[in-house]
């Protein structure tokens, strides 16, 4: 089941199955390392709703929820 | 024979740290030509011979999409340094490498520095060193910056790379790639990229990677034949049909996929991926929902408290002591032997060592903003800053990057636009630059104080309050207008790494500070001097070049009178306003200082004299007007240098200024036209 990351809430862990989106936004997420199959793991909010704050890879990496709304990932059963 | 090093790496993987240690004193800071980043320099101060190292800006990949890169990637193809260090963060292995296998591609000698070995042991993760040289074909020195560890053995070993051959690249590409793409890869090079007048034949692969991902920056410098693009432009296509997805994201997927099955070897970790670390322990705290934005404000309170309140008025009362005492007596002296007129005397003792007395008194406060700032800076506190307040800086067209820097402009504009550099987007940091004076800097507060007192005396706190608040309502109000007009276009996408808590050693801070401080007194130091002599002189000067003691009748004094008139319908349209005002291009101090010496209370430091002389000049309407014009109106001259350095060009600067005068102009004029049709006198 596929929804976009922006719909996730925190606590919640997901893989990533593509990230839509052109240019330098995407090539931006990409070379963070949103690349299909990688797991992420949502932190938080910010205290005024935006942006989210995501742990991939072992680090810590935030954008705003209309970027996230271009990644789309697959949840994992819990 | 003299060696050249290149040190590439992540932003926030020590890099600054190892540079500082190699090359400890030789280093020099200028600016990449063309853009507004930092270029360093230096030696490699234990060696004999001459071998010099450039510390390249920060990036995460080799794209042409930001100007960090840009500059990184000509940099390598251009001036072909002999060596490559490479510095990777252990405790974030992946994302590191991802940059190293493309500047393996580049076709020049790569060693790996593995930095904060030191985190990852405290961690208890393991990584086989060993291991991972191997599987990456390269030399790896694992090590500690901060420590001081490691870093003679990466000296040597990029020595030794210097002496041997590169790997491969195309050993690179096949070991990285999957086997369809690889092939074409390989193909793109023989038949294109190999022929290229831009390249050579070392990085052919990294040329042919980047021609099939149509890379703006290579394609330009290429400049190929029209039946070489359609053939670009054919397996472009055959790929992304098989991968299902655009070539740029393919190659970062292979190139991933290659770094994680080499980590998925090499490195052990202790905890599961998203286990809570020290660092994101306290983000629990510091960016938690109710106390975050709070906290912040707390700290900057703080600050200023340090270095305004007690221990900072100490510091600037005994260095004004210095100044106008004994420096100035010893300088005195000096003149009086050497017989130099009075005129000269007085431009020298009065109008230079006065005036940039001024600002240099202001130097130790300066000194510990520019040292909290780059605390805020080295612990990754600024970060925390943006993300917590990137929702609000968007109304304003900014984003998250331009909190801190505008915070600090309460403090005083000079460490808060030299913060500024930490904006990537060209736009942000011209626009964050505009509205950061708008944030009253402590300067300001004297004259604000100085007319609450004299006509709002049962109000003064709440009068004040109104001045800082109205500051960001133009600020925001201003934002919105230039995001609309002047900078319109995208906003810059806000992709930022919230990097772990470090704590940074006494000597980088000191190190960092000296730099700022160095910085501002070269740049800031010649405005400075020119601006204090000239204003001097034209306030202590009549028209027929004779020296005057009524400032009335100096040049400033009748270009006093001339554009007095503009301030009526602001509501002070008096001369000696007028010049007050110019002298606040000094200093804002001067504006009251001025102000007294015109109204002939000067010297006594006795405000109620002086209250009652601006009493008979102003309303209190007219006054509030008066304090609006001084809170809007463009900067000091040290703050005014500092945004010509930062902004790079002399324009833009003019632009600023007069953006920031103009609405000083229209807010009081508004003030003062509608108090008077309220009936408010």
């Amino acid at each position: 089941m596929s929804k976009s990351l922006r719909e996730l809430k925190p606590g919640e862990k997901a893989v990533v199955v593509k990230v839509c989106g052109e240019g330098a936004v995407k090539r931006r997420l990409v070379d963070m390392g949103i690349t299909k199959g990688v797991e992420v793991f949502v932190r938080k909010v910010a205290p005024l709703g935006d942006p989210i704050e995501i742990n991939l890879r072992g680090y810590e990496l935030t954008f705003r929820k209309s970027e996230a709304a271009n990644i789309l990932v697959e949840c994992e059963a819990e | 024979m003299s060696l050249k090093f290149a040190l590439v790496g992540n932003p926030n993987s020590g890099k600054t740290t190892l540079f500082n240690e190699i090359t400890g004193s030789t280093q020099y800071v200028g600016n990449w030509p063309g853009v507004t980043i930092e270029k360093k320099e230096g030696r490699v101060k234990r060696l004999q011979e001459d071998v010099r190292i450039v510390d390249l800006p920060g990036i995460y990949s080799l794209s042409p999409y930001s100007m960090e890169e840009i500059v990184a990637r000509d940099f390598i193809l251009d001036e072909k340094p002999d060596v490559i260090i490479n510095i990777v963060d252990a405790t974030n292995i992946e994302r590191n490498l991802y940059l190293t296998t493309q500047v393996v591609e580049l076709g020049i000698p790569v060693v790996v520095a593995l930095n904060m070995m030191d985190a990852v042991e405290a961690r208890g993760d393991r990584i086989d060193v060993r291991k991972l040289s191997v599987e990456l074909k390269l030399p790896v020195i694992p090590m500690s910056a901060s420590k001081g560890q490691g870093v003679t053995e990466i000296v040597d070993a990029a020595l030794e790379a210097a002496d041997g051959t590169p790997g491969k690249s195309e050993d690179v590409v096949s070991a990285v790639y999957d086997e369809a793409i690889a092939g074409y890869i390989f193909r793109v090079a023989d038949e294109i990229a190999g022929n290229s007048a831009g390249y050579g034949r070392q990085n052919s692969c990294w040329t042919a990677i980047k021609l099939l991902e149509a890379d703006t920056g290579v394609l330009k410098k290429v400049n190929l034949a029209e039946d070489d693009l359609q053939k670009l432009t054919e397996y472009r296509n055959i790929l992304e049909k098989e991968y299902d997805n655009d070539m740029e994201t393919i190659i970062a997927d292979n190139r991933y996929r290659y770094v994680t099955g080499i980590t998925g070897i090499t490195v052990r970790k202790k905890a599961p991926g998203h286990h809570l670390t020290v660092s994101d322990k306290i983000d629990r705290v510091v960016t938690n929902r109710l106390l975050a934005i709070p906290l912040f404000f707390g700290v900057m309170l703080l600050i200023f408290r340090i270095t305004f309140g007690t221990v900072g008025s100490l510091i600037t009362g005994k260095v004004g002591n210095l100044i106008k005492g004994t420096f100035t007596g010893w300088v005195a002296g000096l003149l009086k032997e050497a017989g130099t007129s009075d005129w000269l005397n007085a431009l020298i003792l009065n109008g230079i060592i006065g005036g940039v007395g001024s600002v240099v008194v202001f130097i130790p406060q300066l000194m510990i903003l520019f040292f909290f700032l780059s605390l805020l800076e080295d612990t990754g506190y600024m970060a925390r800053g943006a993300f917590v307040m990137d929702r609000f800086l968007r109304k304003l067209g900014l984003s998250g990057k331009s909190f801190i820097p505008m915070l600090m402009g309460f403090g005083c504009s000079v460490p808060a636009v030299m913060s500024t550099r930490t904006l990537e987007n060209e736009k942000d940091r011209r626009l964050t630059i505009i509205l950061t004076p708008f944030m009253s800097c402590s300067a300001r507060l004297p004259v604000y104080l100085m007319f609450a007192g004299a006509f709002f005396s049962r109000n003064q706190d709440l009068v004040v309050f109104s001045i800082y608040i109205l500051g960001i309502v133009v600020a925001v109000l201003s934002g919105i207008l230039l995001k609309n007009t002047v900078f319109k276009g995208q906003t810059a996408p806000f992709v930022m790494e919230l990097p772990p808590y470090r704590l940074p050693t006494l000597k980088s801070l000191m190190i960092h500070m000296w730099e700022r401080l160095k910085d501002f007194l070269k740049r800031a130091g010649t405005v400075i001097f020119a601006a204090a002599a000239i204003i001097w002189m034209l306030q202590s000067f009549n028209f027929s070049f004779h020296m005057v003691e009524d400032p009335g009748q100096s040049i400033l004094g009748a270009v006093g009178g001339l554009i007095a008139p503009i301030f009526k319908p602001a509501g002070f349209g008096d001369w000696k306003s007028a010049v007050a005002l110019i002298t606040g291009f000094v200093a804002k101090e001067s504006v009251v200082s001025t102000m007294g010496i015109l109204h002939g209370v000067a010297g006594s430091g006795d405000n109620a004299a002086l209250g009652v002389a601006l009493r008979s000049v102003f309303t209190p309407l007219s006054a509030y007007a008066f304090m609006a014009f001084t809170l809007l109106y463009l900067p000091c001259m040290a703050a005014f240098a500092t945004i010509r350095k930062e902004l790079g060009s002399w324009k833009w600067t003019f632009f600023t200024v007069g953006y920031q005068t103009g609405t000083a102009w229209i807010a009081a004029f508004i003030i003062y036209q509608a108090g008077r049709l309220a009936g408010l006198g």
